[in-house]
């Protein structure tokens, strides 16, 4: 909680063209982590069931932790299933959703609007060149296209077509630690995302700057995007601004409020 | 006490103690039965919490008969989802594995003949089905049986294909890809709940059924 507010504060001095009341407003709503809170709140409606069969055999924290170790427990058997050659499938041109659908945890005007000109790309922890990239370098790195699927936690799925960097491409060119355990995303917003090294390593894992051959819009994740297609639609990052290779997991928005950690797919 | 009924009775003794002859359901298949029925209900419960959040047709489950209350419902639920699913999958692979190795279910679900289901389902509907020999299943408990399991063995295979619709890519294609096998989860799901309105009601309509199911005879 606490490195990821202060590379928050950071990136508000560092990016022009972020709405700051925005941010604030989403530093607020990560202050109380909440996710214990809720899940309380979660195991409740279970703890009425017993009450109600007369028998209190589910004390309420216990069935909150025992829940969260489970979660862990996932993410370490998603970690084995996750074979780092299998690529998601792919889909004509045909097959994308028209309209793509916006999804964020604010309304799409509240999106934030970045500042290409003067957008810099933060890159940092363990990387032998910190340089910050602008997106002029970054439009001129050699790009892919991907048309895969997006499916989100809320169970619907869309496809689109992502045009992009291999994130591991990148990674081997900025000299980064590809032993290291983590990449950690901050966006624009306040949002973040840390995801594991192999998924980072994936051929298919992207930083995207096109959607549907068209200039990455607002509502996608202008300027750049994080697009996994082997990871649940939360655990694909929009307007990253910061990219840091890590041996620390720094957490993320909806990992921290009780969704699963590792969240492939 | 039981040295008293084995003076009354003593050539009954060895019969009820050995036990294979009257036990109608072994321990194993209790054990299963009602480890299934937490684990069926979690994952029904959590899982009605979860459509919610990206319905398929035109009406959401009240989220007062789900579990998984946290913040729009979604987060809690996935969790407990995702945790029941473990007790499901192994206590349902134990239970079919060992149905298959000790031949219970040829000798208890079939054959299951459509001239037998109709003939003892109308028996059931004019109260003439007799349920004297519990050991027995008739044609219809076969039925529903059998049907069940296979609804459970597609929920499972359905789920782990929106679970891992890339590293399970394979299993989703089978059921038509992710989108598709959302549906076929959903309908495993009715087909289940389904099931459970008439079994229950039998449950409670021959409670010696019941009984059995518990205590073994
Ligand atoms: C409160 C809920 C339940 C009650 C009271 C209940 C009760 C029973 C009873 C009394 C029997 C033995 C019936 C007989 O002799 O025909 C039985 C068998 C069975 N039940 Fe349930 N049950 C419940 C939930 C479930 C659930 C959730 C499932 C699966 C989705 C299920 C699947 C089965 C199967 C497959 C059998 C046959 C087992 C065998 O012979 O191997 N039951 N149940």
């Amino acid at each position: 909680m606490e490195p990821e507010e202060r590379l928050m504060s950071k990136a508000r001095k560092v990016i022009p063209g972020v709405d700051p009341k925005l941010l604030i407003k989403d530093a607020a709503k990560l202050l109380p982590n909440p996710a214990r809170r809720l899940f309380l709140r979660g195991a409740t409606s279970l703890g009425a069931i017993t009450l109600l069969t007369g028998c209190d055999i589910v004390d309420e924290e216990s069935a909150a932790k025992a829940l969260l170790t489970i979660s862990r427990f996932n993410d370490r058997v998603q970690a084995l299933l996750f074979n780092p050659d299998k690529l998601a499938p792919t889909y004509p041109e045909s097959a994308i959703t028209r309209p793509f659908p916006f999804n964020g945890y604010y309304p799409e005007e509240d999106a934030p609007e970045v500042d290409g000109e003067t957008y810099m790309l933060e890159v940092g922890g363990l990387v032998e060149n910190k340089k910050p990239w602008t997106l002029e370098e970054l439009y001129a790195l050699p790009q892919e296209k991907q048309i895969t699927r997006h499916v989100c936690v809320e169970g619907w799925s869309a496809i689109g077509s992502w045009t992009g960097t291999p994130l591991r491409d990148f990674l081997k060119r900025v000299g980064a630690d590809l032993t290291a355990k983590y990449v950690w995303f901050q966006c624009a917003e306040g949002y973040s995302n840390t995801i594991d090294m192999p998924t980072a390593l994936h051929p298919q894992t992207q930083m995207t700057f096109r959607f549907d051959n068209e200039i990455l819009p607002r509502k996608y994740g202008f300027p750049m995007k994080i697009r996994i297609p082997t990871k649940l639609g939360f655990k694909n990052p929009k307007y990253v601004i910061g990219m840091h290779v890590l041996n620390q997991d720094l957490g993320g928005y909806w990992e921290d409020r009780g969704y699963n950690w590792f969240s492939g797919i | 006490m039981s040295s008293e009924i084995a003076d009354a009775k003593p050539t009954d003794l060895p019969k009820v103690s050995s036990g294979s002859a009257v036990v109608i359901h072994p321990r194993w298949v209790r054990i299963t039965h009602w480890i299934n029925v937490i684990a069926m209900f979690v994952m029904i419960t959590s899982g009605w919490r979860i459509y919610n959040a990206s319905p398929l047709f035109a009406f959401t489950f009240p989220p007062a008969i789900t579990i998984g209350d946290a913040l729009d419902g979604l987060p809690g639920a996935l969790l407990w989802h995702f945790a029941a699913m473990w007790l499901l999958a192994v206590n349902g692979a134990t239970y079919v594995a060992l149905g298959i190795l000790t031949g219970r279910f040829r000798r208890k679900l079939l054959p299951i003949r459509p001239m037998d289901v109709i003939r003892d389902l109308s028996a059931a509907l004019t109260g003439k089905l007799s349920h004297d020999d519990l050991s027995v299943y008739n044609a219809v408990q076969r039925l529903l049986y059998a049907g069940v399991i296979a609804a459970g063995v597609v929920a499972v295979a359905s789920g782990v294909s929106i679970w891992k619709p890339v590293q399970f890519q394979e299993v989703a294609a089978v059921f038509g890809g992710y989108d598709a096998a959302r549906f076929v989860h959903f309908f495993a799901m009715a087909t289940i709940v389904g099931f459970l309105l008439i079994h229950i009601t039998l449950a409670i309509l021959v409670p010696k059924s019941l009984r059995a199911m518990i205590l073994g005879r």
